[in-house]
């Protein structure tokens, strides 16, 4: 599995209000309709400016904060293929791999605004070709590599009929 | 090697050994959802093929985060919620009747030893139970109503051993501030955070929870206490008896361990836009204010009132202030109604919200300030816009903070108002 796509960058303790603000939730029960919202209070031209495939990437504790899982599925919803920081909050880090949105831990130092950027997903590694970056990414557990080729948590439930852990892994590191 | 309470919780849920790093299915015995997430875990338990909870005695819901019922959407997903909760035989705390983090142990939900998995990100909270509690999203919560069960992985521990006596006018609020400006918003990221020592066992259960409650600000997956006297007398007021303890070996492996001179602390606030900006009071004082807020998950009881009402005195709050007070819970309510905290503060200019989290976000239909205002509140959170206007600063302190700020109109030391009166000090009055 692969991601590619530009660069949407952002720095670090980015926060999970920020990604979707609270008010937008009481406002509407619409996913689509709180789309249009995202990252509105930090980066308003993020909805016009963000395509399809898009990555954001950022620094360190990304999706910090509150458990809205609304903000892993907001930026889905804008088309964002995968999201790629040094470290993230750990419930965002849960939601992203239960959604089906590749969080991937990589240093992100040099990677720009704008920076065409391929995120492999089996091999571990992130490049930025312009800028002759190709990183290592840190494995994620066993679990959520199986999660996220499931397509996420509902689907590899739907699949296996129960929370079972992937069989042959010792303690599943 | 010893084990952390951490570890020894999950070995007496899975009767195997365990320790940190292992990723486990563990059961949970405790499941709870509020009207704050979109989509609502019950939406996700539809989309997970769900039928019915787990087991109804152990899962609640929560009418907390829009306390005030205050649009269309807010007032359809409650009525989603109860449609739900009749449904399925589930537990519905209704609008009013507080926060989940306070209500769970009022209703005796918080017993120790127990694991609990909360849609709220503050739910490590309940950990001042000597718990394992922490918040998840709503598939994960979904997943955990219907199968009684989830993944997780088992998280090292950092150890926070405090001891000394806190000085006047520094409370459990200024504790976890200053250990967010030691540690920072990521500095328990994936781990747990056990605090204990001299300073936490001087403390009643619910300023306990107000450094449980911000240990998500630093990271923590779950914020823990070890038991002891203090919060056996709690859980026998609501009627908790029957449960086990737990404590870390002294031999545990601890990630790391740090160690606060509370004696030494001064009152705190955390400039915007994070709570780990954090300064003393003294460099920050004189910061014009326009709105002041008390309650929320982080300080909204009893004592955090009282704290107020022993700033306030007989004085009145500025007439440049608005100051929002709301009660994290009915009882909290109650209880500051019986000893005529309610009375004083509202005749002092205080507006009045509903118990719940009523001020803490944007979405709660209570105090959004204005574009261009600062506003100092005791909420766990000062993010960009987080109580609903991007152009509005927000400084997080104490109760006792807050309210020297709103009788200024700008961010002040509580210290002069808490002092014997002398002929140096009488000044303050005004």
């Amino acid at each position: 599995m692969i991601a590619q796509g530009k660069a949407q960058r952002f720095g670090s303790d980015i926060n999970t209000d920020v990604i979707i603000a609270a008010q937008h939730k009481a406002a509407s029960l619409d996913l689509a309709e709180m789309a249009r919202h995202t990252f509105e209070d930090i980066d308003p031209g993020f909805v016009e400016r963000v395509r399809p495939g898009d990555v954001v990437v950022a620094d360190t504790n990304f999706g910090c904060g509150s458990s809205r899982e609304t903000a892993a599925r907001v930026l889905l919803a804008c088309g964002i293929s995968a999201v790629v920081a040094p470290s993230f909050g750990r419930i965002f880090f849960r939601n992203a791999i239960n959604v089906g949105l590749p969080a991937i831990e990589c240093d992100t130092s040099g990677i720009e605004q704008g920076d065409l950027i391929r995120v492999d997903l089996a091999e571990g590694h992130v490049s930025v070709p312009d800028r002759h970056i190709t990183r290592p990414t840190t494995a994620l557990p066993a679990v959520m590599r199986a999660l996220l080729a499931a397509g996420g948590l509902a689907a590899y439930l739907h699949k296996h009929q129960d929370l079972v852990l992937p069989p042959d892994i010792p303690n599943n590191k | 090697m010893g084990r952390t309470i951490v570890e020894k919780i999950f070995e007496s849920h899975l009767r195997h050994p365990v320790q940190a790093g292992d990723v486990v299915v563990s059961p949970v015995d405790f499941v709870f959802s509020h009207d704050g997430n979109r989509p609502q875990p019950l939406e996700t338990f539809e989309e997970l093929g769900g039928d019915r909870v787990f087991d109804p005695g152990r899962v609640a819901l929560f009418l907390d985060h829009g306390p005030n019922v205050h649009t269309p959407a807010v007032s359809a997903m409650h009525q989603r919620m109860r449609a739900f909760a009749v449904a399925q035989g589930a537990r519905l705390y209704e609008v009013g009747r507080g926060i989940s983090h306070q209500v769970l142990p009022e209703e005796g939900h918080a017993v120790p030893g127990r694991i609990i998995v909360g849609s709220d990100s503050h739910s490590c909270t309940a950990g001042a139970f000597n718990l394992l509690a922490t918040g998840v999203g709503s598939t994960d919560l979904a997943t955990a109503m219907m199968l009684g069960k989830l993944w997780f992985k088992v998280p090292e521990t950092i150890r926070v051993v405090i001891d000394g006596p806190l000085p006047p006018g520094v409370y459990a609020k200024d504790l976890v501030l200053h250990l967010l400006r030691e540690l920072g918003a990521d500095g328990a990221t994936y781990r747990a955070l056990e605090y204990t020592g001299g300073t936490i066992a001087s403390l009643d259960m619910h300023a306990r929870m107000t450094l449980t409650n911000m240990a998500v600000e630093m990271g923590a997956k779950f914020a823990v206490m070890p038991a002891d006297e203090v919060m056996q007398r709690f859980l026998a007021g609501v009627g908790v008896t029957d449960y086990f303890e737990t404590a870390s070996d002294q031999d545990a492996n601890f990630q790391a361990v740090h160690h606060v001179n509370a004696a030494a602390m001064v009152p705190l606030v955390a400039e915007p836009p994070n709570p780990d900006r954090v300064r003393p009071v003294e460099e920050v004082a004189g910061k014009p204010i326009r709105q002041a807020t008390i309650g929320t998950s982080a300080n909204g009881q009893l004592d955090d009132l009282r704290a107020a009402v022993q700033v306030l005195g007989d004085r009145r709050i500025s007439p440049d202030v608005r100051l929002f007070v709301a009660p994290a819970s009915r009882r909290a309510h109650l209880d500051a109604l019986r000893e005529g905290l309610v009375d004083r503060l509202v005749e002092a200019g205080a507006i009045w919200g509903t118990a719940g989290c009523s001020g803490c976000t944007g979405a709660s239909g209570f105090g959004v300030p204005a574009d261009g205002e600062a506003m100092i509140t005791s909420a766990p959170r000062n993010f960009v816009g987080r109580t609903g206007n991007r152009n509005a600063d927000i400084y997080l302190a104490s109760p006792a903070t807050v309210m020297a700020s709103a009788l200024e109109g700008r961010i002040a030391d509580p210290r002069p108002y808490l002092a014997i009166a002398t002929p140096e000090t009488a000044g303050v009055s005004r």
